[in-house]
């Protein structure tokens, strides 16, 4: 079977439309069948017209919020108001107490770290411990791989290295992601794997990565905001009348 | 004798200026070596086949064991001489016929 291949960290400017449907144009031609593109500030209508115009170039559009919360109890309220508006929600751990809070907590899909400083790698074997007994994936940006240079990659090379292997170990899924908004920083999926392999994930588990696990967590989450969903393997197929 | 396989990699070059093949070239070599040190570089076996300036393409040889390291050197490289530019490996093939072949159907 074919692969499929998708990017969930597209971080293209949604207001500009014509930004936008260049960015998904290139996307469209280097060969991903899946974007998600950070939008909090997006109204239904915006993610609309973002639905329509991925629909145009073939692509499947995830909707996706990024979350900064500075406390554990700052995450749980966002997550009770936006989980159910979006695919994807991932948390950008910029403190060890959210790390912790947001890898035990069931309703986040993505823990995203901050790459380029590495004192604040808090992905370490009890978050992803944490992170293996609940639905959260260790999300790997590539954009600090090709815009960095010299000592501060080699860092970045030996922290990503670190956080690989501990997911690894704990078998929590990676999920491999641009994050970039340049277009001419994007990347081909095959390429985005190939990149992975500096951090030591093997051939397959990088493909993995940019196909079967961030797909994983699309198809789970929009079966659960599905109106027939009602617990993990159960679901409404038909409704019958009063009597 | 231990025969070596090579591979032919048909690479695009997405950037707006014209790069010539010099430049490429020193681009490649650079990451290469950035990324993987001289020891790295030296068993790439590295060739230039190929440039095709104004259609922006060019086939690189490489062995088959170095093939996934070239890749990945392709995919580092973000700009050339302060200029952006992104390198895409449009198909990889063991001759030069069949690569040519593919880029036809591509």
């Amino acid at each position: 079977m074919k692969r499929v291949y998708s990017d969930l960290h597209l971080c293209v400017d949604g207001d500009k439309m014509e930004l936008f449907s260049r960015a998904v144009g290139k996307a469209s031609k280097l060969g991903y069948t899946l974007i998600a593109i950070p939008s909090r500030k997006f109204s239904e209508e915006q993610i609309r017209q973002a639905r329509e115009t991925c629909d145009r170039c073939n692509l499947d559009f995830a909707s996706r919020v990024d979350l900064r919360p500075h406390t554990p109890e700052e995450l749980i309220g966002f997550l009770r108001k936006l989980r159910r508006r979006f695919d994807v929600v991932a948390v950008m751990c910029e403190s060890k107490n959210v790390a912790r809070q947001a890898a035990k907590d069931r309703r986040v899909d993505l823990l995203n770290f901050p790459q380029p400083d590495f004192r604040r790698g808090f992905f370490d074997a009890a978050e992803a411990e944490l992170a293996s007994n609940c639905l959260a994936s260790l999300e790997i940006d590539v954009k600090p791989l090709l815009t960095l240079e010299g000592p501060a990659r080699i860092r970045l090379l030996s922290s990503l290295r670190r956080e690989a292997a501990t997911a690894r170990e704990f078998h929590v899924p990676v999920v491999i992601s641009s994050g970039v908004s340049d277009e001419m920083l994007m990347r081909r999926p095959r390429e985005l794997a190939a990149l992975a392999s500096l951090f030591d994930l093997s051939g397959r588990g990088a493909c993995e990565a940019v196909s079967k696990n961030p797909m994983a967590i699309v198809k789970r989450n929009r079966e659960k905001l599905g109106s027939k969903f009602v617990a993990p393997g159960v679901m409404i197929v038909r409704r019958g009348g009063n009597g | 004798m231990k025969v070596v396989k090579r591979r032919y990699l048909a690479v695009s070059i997405d950037s707006d200026e014209t790069l010539g093949s010099r430049d490429f070239m020193d681009a490649v070599w650079g990451a290469v070596s950035r990324l993987f040190g001289e020891y790295g570089a030296s068993q790439a076996g590295l060739s230039l086949i190929d440039y095709d300036a104004t259609k922006k393409l060019a086939i690189v040889r490489t062995g088959h064991t170095t093939l996934e390291m070239l890749r990945t050197a392709l995919a580092s490289i973000s700009q050339v001489g302060k200029k952006p530019v992104a390198m895409h490996v449009l198909a990889v093939s063991g001759t030069i016929k069949a690569l040519q072949k593919r880029l036809d159907d591509h």
